[in-house]
């Protein structure tokens, strides 16, 4: 499979992507993944502000596409710990969000995430994560 | 606040914000500092579709939210609103949940300052002494303004 394949392989099978309805797209080797705002996804209604659990789940399933992607496996990778700052309110507005995988080991990955609305230099919130690698 | 007043604030909160609602948030129980919240497994909320196990992403949103909730129940009367914003969230997996398994979070707000809230919660399948994530978190509190 090629990495435009393995991502539209991920994206399509886990349910949980299309509850948040993210979408991601390569370029070459750089992934881009985007939220569009949608109403369940708000989590404060006066301001009005996106949930702060839906940014922080949407930067884990950027960080497990992205692997998707870098890492081929049959399964998905699993989640060990993430440490999510949040930095801005996440306003009603389309979300984007970019992996870097700082390390890959024999069984483990580390993978930082950013995420931002409409300035890539003002981030709405960062992610930092271990992610235990699926055998391919 | 009475019990029954922080039973129906804290309610609501679980219940009826849209992200919370739209995951089936259920509240459990709730008191000064304390609270819990039931989510119902759901097919569109698998994250492992070779397991069905719940994705780490509704683990993170409940975990989140009912760190608020404990946050907000601290709240001495009703003239005190409390409206939260999280700093930082750390979560730690231990092991995945059963494949279908519904999810409890508890959390307990240990320590409140004028301005911040520092909180400890836990995610459950079954055994309350099992967790399959905890959580440590840091929320900035904000106070209406005052006059």
């Amino acid at each position: 499979m090629t990495p435009a394949q393995r991502l539209e392989t991920f994206l399509g099978r886990v349910p949980y992507v299309r509850f948040l309805g993210m979408r991601a797209e390569l370029a070459g080797d750089e992934m881009t993944a985007a939220l569009p705002f949608a109403p369940h996804l708000v989590g404060n209604v006066a301001l009005p502000a996106l949930h702060g659990g839906v940014i922080g789940a949407f930067m884990e399933m950027t960080a497990l596409a992205q692997l998707s992607v870098t890492q081929p496996s049959a399964k998905v990778h699993k989640t060990i710990d993430i440490t999510i700052e949040y930095l801005r309110p996440g306003r009603a507005l389309t979300t984007y969000a970019r992996a870097d995988v700082r390390k890959i080991g024999r069984q483990i990955a580390n993978v930082h995430v950013e995420a931002w609305q409409e300035a890539r230099l003002k981030p709405v919130a960062a992610l930092r994560g271990h992610f235990m690698l699926s055998d391919s | 606040m009475s019990p029954e007043a922080l039973r129906e604030t804290a309610r609501h909160m679980v219940e009826t914000v849209p992200q919370a609602s739209a995951l089936g948030f259920k509240l459990l129980s709730v008191e000064p500092g304390k609270g819990s919240i039931f989510t119902p497994w759901r097919e569109d909320l698998v994250g492992d579709p070779d397991t069905g196990v719940i994705a780490g992403g509704v683990v993170t949103a409940v975990l989140d939210h009912v760190c608020g909730l404990a946050i907000i129940s601290t709240a001495k009367d009703r003239t005190t609103p409390l409206s939260t914003a999280t700093l930082d969230l750390r979560i730690d997996y231990m092991r995945p949940a059963a494949p279908r398994a519904d999810i409890t979070a508890e959390a307990h707000c240990y320590k409140l300052t004028r301005n911040i809230a520092f909180v400890r919660a836990h995610a459950y399948d079954g055994d309350p002494q099992d967790p399959i994530a905890t959580a440590q978190a840091a929320f900035v509190l904000k106070r209406p303004e005052a006059r």
